[in-house]
């Protein structure tokens, strides 16, 4: 297995060896917040390129083709042009709370990949309570959406608003308890720590059958989380215009956007970490040689392609599934979701305490 | 039919009668209430369903025709009534018998100005709140001057007129408000990707939960029968495809009918043909959109891209006929325009072969999906008494129980030869509705199998003299559309234009309904239940 912590700890000497050690710290940190709002923004374009070719499989369409071979420059294309658009100022408007929302929902996704797991020895921080960390951060961006929804002074925004609020706060229970379910059998809150007790096999094998049923409510819960189809509602296009970004326009309404798309590869990331062992290659304990050659492909390209699988998923769900109504909606998710989980978290820790684990 | 005529000669001595197709009953506006409770409740043949009220200028006189259909026994009678007094016109509400009513009189008022005495709700339905005139009158000043184009803002009015007769016989008006300055009131529409059209529903929610919906409309009102009486009657066929667009053929055909029936034109078996493959064709494709925008509407977008293959494919058909793929101009007085394309046949049984694969990839897609089914089932009940009482037709008013399919209970054209089955349900919910949809589909396609092969060699079109002249009278007739009922009121003076053409579309009691079936609903469950009525914004406003 490749380590990319050899590298970063050669830069890190490097840049110590003439820099005073608060310069190094400083300059370390601007590096990878260029990189981040690189690797964020480019992931984004990605991700729009990449749903609506699915989606456009799905419908017996083409999508993109026109611009850059495949269609591939179409959303560089479509990024500029968001870039030019105009910030329409509206009247009677909270105008400090109306700014402040996009930012605030794009910078809990930004945070939020800070703990990712992007290949061995390659993440940003790695600390004792990395995925607490995530939850909470994420947590932030529906603060962002409740402000966008109140600032806007519109009926439609402020019922689309109010019911995300209802909605991911709800959601967030099922996250956390199927998050919990994960941490009970790694035994540690540390992303590395999580990523490397799948070494010899990914969560979702070793867990068995409370893993499985805790993946399959993570994966609800976050495409809920994402408000994506089915669980669209906050923006229900069809009853609420746009919901709680009607009023947006221009970069501020791209921010929202952006966030989407890149909160949608943070659900797919962070299952991909808790179930399918993040940047680990897939292992079978006694399959030696059939563990080496997986050992030559390289953990970030393992991660990409759990989170593009799994965010594969998650739109395949938004282009076929009708949109919930609200109260079915919470229905779902309090009383089946949330005692399947409770029940499931019990299940897991009699699993362990009985060292049923494979 | 005498029957009712005896019973009616016996209570209302001064009551006339004319027997020319349609039993129509002449009475004063005294009595008129009367008449129509008791048409309303005979116990044979109790005239439940309102077809149209047809408002009338007679010049001497201002007047309304009330067109009344039995559920029990499917026979069609008219009430007839007039008032000389032009300066305030008033008659009696029927809003108590029927519940559409409310409606019908409030575009009676808009257009005529004759004031119903105890319609909870008397104000203009489609045209401004400060319009001048009644367009509809003969007398009406038509100057641009008296109702400029307004550039600022909308006018409108929270208010509401009533007028009500105390017992003593004095009429007092009184003003209501529609909602009430606590109410959160949320515009859905005029621009919204759910109404179909520009359709605007002034919603009063709690939360989620709807209270009230007033149904403002006449956006895109161009006034059609208005302009119907400036145009010879060939020129008039041109507006028929501008009002419900998905029914373009079978409109045609309505008003191919009453004009044929009127000048006693006999049509071809060919053209018959011809005309009945084109409904159907027309139906088909109508359903499959309807399926694919109601699932858009539910949020499964995928579904629109899947009807939309088969609706093209009838396009096509369509464009090699009649040379377009909307706003078809195809029906004409006499027959159709021009004859087949030579591929016709070849091009519909293709389509006879694709349909059962689609319609059976729909409901694995959507009908069955788990979703799907908590969004539609016992989503917007309308019950069979309250579907008559709206007068809410086709697939709508099938699903709750109510054969009132025009193809079965007044068969016109060469339908009564045809093998097809009447689709009904009892659910009466959103579910059934778009069930009873797809099974009409399935139903077009059979008819259309048994006409492919057998169209008749003939002339397409007979002679008909240009400066077509109608004789004196007036005639009516009910087709079926794609979304319900679609009636033709024609009155002629015996020159080429018509006296007085009112159209009476399906649309307008579809989108009256909406406030009663989704009070107590969430918002979510307006779209879906709007969805699932389908109505079409410019056949209501026309």
């Amino acid at each position: 297995m490749y380590n990319l912590s050899g590298i970063t700890d050669g830069i890190h000497q490097f840049l110590s060896s003439f820099l005073a050690p608060w310069l190094t710290v400083t300059v370390e940190c601007v590096l990878i917040g260029v990189l981040l709002l690189l690797v964020y923004s480019v992931l984004a374009l990605f991700y729009i390129y990449y749903e609506r070719k699915i989606c456009a499989a799905f419908q017996c369409r083409l999508g993109p083709n026109r611009v850059g071979p495949l269609g591939l420059l179409q959303s560089v294309a479509d990024m500029f042009k968001i870039l030019t658009k105009e910030l329409i100022h509206l009247k009677n408007i909270d105008k400090f709370l109306f700014a402040l929302a996009p930012y605030l929902v794009i910078i809990a996704s930004m945070l939020s990949f800070a703990v990712l797991p992007w290949g061995n020895g390659l993440q940003i921080i790695d600390f004792n309570i990395g995925i607490f960390f995530l939850v909470a951060v994420s947590s932030i961006g529906v603060l962002g959406i409740l402000l966008a929804g109140w600032s806007s002074n519109n009926k439609f925004t402020l019922i689309g608003s109010m019911r995300s609020g209802a909605q991911m706060v709800s959601y967030e229970l099922s996250i956390g308890l199927s998050v919990l379910t994960m941490i009970c059998l790694a035994g540690t809150m540390s992303v590395g720590g999580i990523v490397d007790a799948q070494s010899d096999l990914w969560f979702i094998f070793k867990g068995h059958i409370p893993a499985f049923i805790a993946f399959c409510i993570y994966l609800v819960a976050g495409t809920a989380e994402t408000n994506r189809g089915p669980f669209d509602l906050p923006e229900a296009e069809s009853e609420l215009t746009a919901g709680y970004h009607t009023e947006y326009s221009g970069i501020h309404f791209g921010f929202f956007y952006l966030a989407e798309y890149l909160n949608l590869f943070i659900v797919a990331g962070v299952a991909s970490l808790l179930f399918l062992g993040g940047w680990m290659p897939f292992h079978i304990p006694g399959w030696e040689g059939f563990n080496h050659i997986m050992d030559y492909i390289p953990g970030t390209l393992w991660f990409l392609g759990k989170a593009f699988v799994l965010s594969f998923i998650i739109i395949w769900f938004k282009w076929t599934f009708p949109r919930l109504r609200i109260d079915q909606l919470l229905t779902l998710e309090w009383k089946y979701l949330l005692p399947i989980n409770l029940f499931n978290l019990a299940l897991m820790v009699c699993i362990i305490v009985c060292g049923f684990t494979l | 039919m005498a029957t009712i005529q005896e019973k009616v000669t016996a209570r209302f001595p001064e009551a006339t009668f004319t027997t020319d197709g349609i039993l129509t009953i002449t009475v004063p506006a005294s009595q008129l209430t009367e008449l129509a409770k008791m048409l309303r409740y005979d116990t044979d043949a109790p005239m439940d369903y309102l077809v149209t009220i047809v408002g009338m200028d007679w010049k001497d006189s201002l007047g309304c025709i009330y067109y009344l259909m039995s559920s029990v026994t499917n026979q069609v009678v008219a009430m007839r009534t007039s008032t000389t007094d032009r300066e305030k016109p008033m008659l009696h509400s029927v809003a108590d018998l029927w519940a559409v009513a409310t409606l019908f009189e409030r575009e009676v008022y808009d257009f005529f100005g004759i004031i119903f005495i105890g319609n909870p709700d008397m104000r203009r339905l489609f045209l401004n709140v400060d319009w001048v005139g009644y367009p509809l009158r003969k007398d009406y000043d038509q100057a641009p001057e008296l109702n400029p184009v307004s550039v600022e803002n909308e006018r409108q009015t929270d208010d509401t007129h009533v007028w009500e007769q105390l017992p003593d016989g004095k009429i007092v008006e009184t003003t209501r408000e529609i909602f009430t300055p606590e109410q959160f009131v949320v515009n859905i529409g005029p621009q919204h990707p759910a109404t179909h059209g520009v359709l605007r529903f002034r919603t009063a929610i709690d939360g989620e939960t709807i209270q009230k919906i007033d149904v403002y409309m006449g956006y895109i009102h161009r006034g059609i029968e208005k302009l119907c009486e400036e145009l010879t009657y060939q020129q008039t066929l041109h507006y028929m495809d501008r009002m419900d667009y998905f029914s373009a053929h079978n409109y045609h055909h309505g008003l191919c009918m009453i004009i044929e029936k009127a000048a006693g034109i006999e049509i071809s078996r060919r053209a018959q043909v011809i005309r009945v493959m084109m409904d159907e064709l027309s139906r088909i494709a109508s359903h499959c959109l309807f399926i694919g925008t109601y699932c858009m509407d539910l949020g499964a977008t995928t579904m629109l891209f899947y009807t939309l293959r088969v609706r093209e494919q009838i396009l096509d058909i369509m464009e090699k006929t009649c040379g377009a793929r909307m706003t078809f101009n195809y029906d004409c007085i006499g027959g159709v325009m021009q004859d087949l394309a030579p591929d016709f046949v070849e091009d519909v049984k293709a389509l006879l072969e694709v349909i059962p694969a689609n319609l059976k990839e729909y409901n694995k897609i959507f009908t069955g999906n788990v979703i799907a089914k908590g969004r539609m089932t016992g989503i917007g009940y309308l019950s069979r008494e309250d579907a008559i009482s709206y007068s809410i037709t086709g697939p709508s008013g099938r699903a709750s129980g109510w054969a009132c399919d025009m193809r079965k209970i007044r068969p016109y054209s060469i339908y009564p030869e045809l093998d097809f089955e009447q689709i009904t349900a009892t659910e009466g919910d959103s579910m059934a509705r778009f069930k009873v949809r797809l099974e009409e589909i399935k139903q077009s396609a059979h008819i259309l199998e048994q006409l492919v092969d057998n169209i008749p060699e003939g002339e397409c079109c007979v002679k008909v003299p240009k400066a077509l002249k109608l004789p004196v009278g007036s005639w009516f007739e009910i087709v079926e559309g794609c979304r319900g009922a679609f009636g033709v009121y024609l009155e002629s003076d015996g020159s080429t234009k018509p006296y007085r053409l009112k159209l009476a579309p399906p649309c307008l009691p579809l989108a009256g309904v909406v406030d009663h079936i989704t009070r107590g609903q969430k918002i979510a469950d307006l779209i879906t239940i709007g969805g699932s009525l389908d109505y079409i914004v410019p056949d209501m406003d026309r």
